[in-house]
């Protein structure tokens, strides 16, 4: 184990010799719905410059990215999934959940409705009906926090997803753009956040069906990786990332993100609410 | 989706600008495949060459595993790697993971198959027409097989540029070892899958573009390379 | 080589050698002094090259023995060199391959280029020197080959064939140069199919048929009178006018 220790520390100096060895940086866990929507590009380089280290952003899923802070090899996870969240934190995994921003899901579907879904307010009721009509769904499949709940929303409905299942139900195992991709080209309802659909552009004839239910909030939650169990994260570095993204300027940050003019994430961290007074948005639900 | 038509102008557009995010990513993808080749070559070219010319128990065998592992997938290196490389793993406490440094790594144990099985087939080859000769003027063993390797030098290269070529080329080894990170760890083939499944299509078309005509060029390269010293040295 | 025990004489004891459960040499027994050129004939397929290749190392016999006046093998490689039919060069320039010969042997780096220069003008390819060897015409390379064993100054000089594959020209200057090695004391050791060339350059004759030696003879009576049936069938059937 010595020598090949050894050889992979040579590899590593020479592989690394230019930039990268003195950087200073922490690894964030995160899902690809924030990655992909463009929060991070906007986001990353403003932390960066008031903080002075780097946060790195690996994009998974929200089930990958728990299991990227349960192997330790992520400073902070920044998903979207309260209960696994919480289930992260009392296996002890995680230090402190702090809730930093909200979306909201919406289900969106083909214009011409075949399960009379569409028009309410109420998606129990509207996944009630795409059962009943089998009519095609397309879900993430992925663990991710979209697919999580998603399936949260199948048993508020009463229904045993896994068991109840048919053909009309299509289980893509990728990400909100692909699922997206395929949900448009089938015809197929889809479970989406808001933010994705935004930025979205092959829409096809989809349109949304179902959006502002209550049970549709998605709340995303910040967590330093526990350094009791994994003493090597930098876990001051990562609390200061935290803390950042919880503040003022991280909050307004984050609003202050739009496409096209609308907002795509809105701050909603506890003992800022103060501090988001007269920001537009949509109050939170 | 963006039409087609659109999207190649706008990859054109993004080429011809010289865009900086698009600069920085095809410049870390050479920074790593490079590097990863380099390694492999240094590694593999004596490797394949001793395996050539040495005669040990088990040598058959070592070839067919050496030749099979040229066509080892690039995501089951990549996991292999991951698992090695990540905290939970034996190699954890270096901090590679997600690190340019993984990709290299992952990059050169694909690569270095490839550099030594094709090594060991043109030493073997050459051998078989320079084994009398040398041996008669007491060339043996190490000394034979570095002779050799200077001697077919230019098939070599073209090893090494095909070594090059898949480093270039795959996707799914440096997506799971790097993490596709922003900045820091994206290069051509992850910016390519992660644009292509957002939709976004003129970023991803610049970049197979690119691609192409790296790979377009590796051959040619291989190909004159050949052909010159084939003409001088004969 | 003054200075060091002389390799000679080379005694083959029961050579035998079998590959392939085919036994190509069925024990061949001979002495080989300094002095006379040797040849040896035989058909295709007698033999020959396998057993020039067991007295110079190349291949190791199946039982018997090679001996090279009790010397060891490292000192014995030392005291011989060989042509094949073939000639092997690096892709180098005609005297870095004879550069490389005497780096293998042993020779200082200041007297090598001198010792190299002077094979290359042994042998009239000086002016070449610096031309890739490759690109050098057969009987070229082939005299390349000749110099690359002139420079290390063997004791013994084994040549399989050297000349099948060169046109009268080439041969006739390859020939010239075996004489030189013969007149400076060099032993000559040659396998070849032109009788005439045998006449030209052999003292003594050995016939190989299939894995035996049947004759052994001083040229001229070899060819006047063979002794054996296979020599002369041998002798008939490479003559087509005899």
């Amino acid at each position: 184990m010595g020598m090949s220790r050894c050889v992979v520390a040579t590899v590593a100096l020479l592989a690394t010799a230019p930039a990268l060895a003195q950087q200073r940086f922490i690894t964030v866990a995160s899902t690809t719905s924030t990655e992909q929507s463009g929060l991070f590009r906007h986001l990353l380089p403003i932390f960066e410059k008031q903080a002075g280290f780097q946060a790195r952003v690996v994009a998974l899923g929200t089930g990958q990215a728990l299991g990227m802070g349960r192997r330790g090899d992520a400073d902070v996870v920044f998903v979207h999934a309260r209960a696994l969240e919480e289930r992260f934190i009392d296996e002890g995994f995680g230090v402190k959940r702090f809730e930093v921003m909200y979306n909201e899901f919406v289900l969106v579907g083909p214009k011409s409705d075949p399960a009379r879904a569409g028009g309410s307010r109420d998606i129990v009721a509207a996944l009630h009906r795409i059962k009943a009509a089998a009519a095609p769904f397309a879900s993430r499949g992925d663990r991710s926090g979209t697919h999580f709940a998603e399936l949260e929303l199948w048993k508020a409905a009463g229904i045993d997803i896994a068991k109840d299942k048919g053909p009309w139900y299509r289980d893509t195992g990728s990400g909100m753009g692909p699922t997206l991709n395929l949900a448009a080209g089938m015809k197929a309802y889809a479970l989406t956040d808001r933010g994705t659909w935004l930025w979205f552009r092959n829409r096809g004839d989809l349109v949304i069906s179902v959006e502002g239910d209550k049970r549709l909030f998605n709340q995303y939650g910040l967590i330093l990786v526990s350094p009791a169990k994994h003493p090597h994260v930098k876990k001051d570095m990562g609390q200061a990332f935290i803390d950042w993204m919880v503040s003022k300027e991280g909050q307004l940050a984050i609003a202050a993100y739009k496409i096209g003019g609308e907002q795509l994430f809105f701050p909603n961290a506890e003992g800022c609410l103060a501090c988001l007074k007269g920001l537009a948005g949509r109050p939170e639900v | 989706m963006p039409g087609t038509a659109e999207a190649v102008r706008g990859a054109l557009g993004l080429i011809g600008a010289g865009d900086p995010v698009l600069a920085g990513i095809v410049a870390l993808s050479l920074a790593v495949s490079l590097s990863a080749v380099a390694l492999a070559a240094l590694i593999g070219l004596p490797l394949g060459a001793a395996i050539a010319v040495g005669r040990f128990p088990g040598r058959r065998a070592l070839i067919v595993l050496l030749n099979a592992l040229m066509g080892l997938p690039p995501v089951v290196v990549g996991l292999l790697i991951y698992l090695l490389l990540s905290r939970a793993g034996p190699l954890g406490e270096m901090g590679l993971l997600f690190t340019p440094s993984a990709m290299v790594i992952a990059q050169t144990v694909l690569v270095l198959p490839i550099i030594a099985a094709l090594c060991r087939q043109a030493v073997e080859d050459a051998w078989v027409e320079y084994e009398e000769q040398l041996r008669s003027l007491g060339a043996e063993g190490l000394r034979a097989a570095l002779t050799l390797v200077w001697d077919i030098r230019f098939s070599l290269v073209t090893a090494v540029l095909a070594g090059l070529g898949r480093a270039l080329a795959e996707v799914g080894a440096v997506m799971i070892v790097g993490g596709n990170i922003d900045g820091v760890t994206r290069v051509m083939t992850t910016t390519i899958a992660l644009e292509t499944s957002k939709g976004d299509l003129p970023l991803a078309l610049s970049l197979g573009f690119i691609l192409i005509a790296l790979v377009v060029l590796l051959n040619a390269a291989a190909h004159l390379i050949k052909e010159a010293a084939q003409r001088r040295y004969g | 080589m003054a200075g060091f025990a002389s390799i000679l004489p080379l005694c083959l004891r029961e050579l035998t050698f079998a590959a392939g459960g085919r036994a190509i040499i069925r024990g061949v027994s001979a002495r080989f002094d300094a002095g006379p050129a040797t040849i040896i004939l035989g058909a295709n397929g007698a033999g020959k090259s396998v057993l020039m290749r067991l007295m110079h190392g190349l291949l190791a016999p199946s039982s018997g023995e090679v001996s090279w006046n009790g010397q060891g093998p490292a000192r014995a490689r030392r005291g011989q060199a060989m042509v094949f039919q073939r000639p092997v060069m690096l892709r180098r320039s005609a005297l870095a391959n004879v550069l490389y010969a005497l780096e293998l042997a042993g020779i200082h780096a200041p007297q090598r280029e001198r010792q190299a220069m002077d094979a290359l003008e042994e042998v009239g390819l000086a002016a070449v020197a610096q031309r890739p060897a490759r690109v050098l015409s057969g009987g070229e390379q082939q005299r390349l080959a000749l110099a690359r064993a002139w420079a290390l100054h063997p004791e013994v000089l084994f040549l399989d064939e050297p000349t099948a594959n060169l046109d009268p020209g080439a041969t006739r200057e390859i020939e010239a140069v075996i004489r030189a090695f013969d007149a400076s004391g060099t032993k000559i050791i040659m396998s070849t199919h032109n009788l005439g060339q045998a006449r030209r350059l052999g003292d003594e004759v050995l016939c190989i048929h299939q894995g035996r030696l049947v004759e052994r003879a001083p040229v001229e009576a070899f060819f006047a009178k063979p002794a054996s049936a296979e020599a002369a069938a041998f002798i008939k059937g490479e003559s087509p006018w005899a």
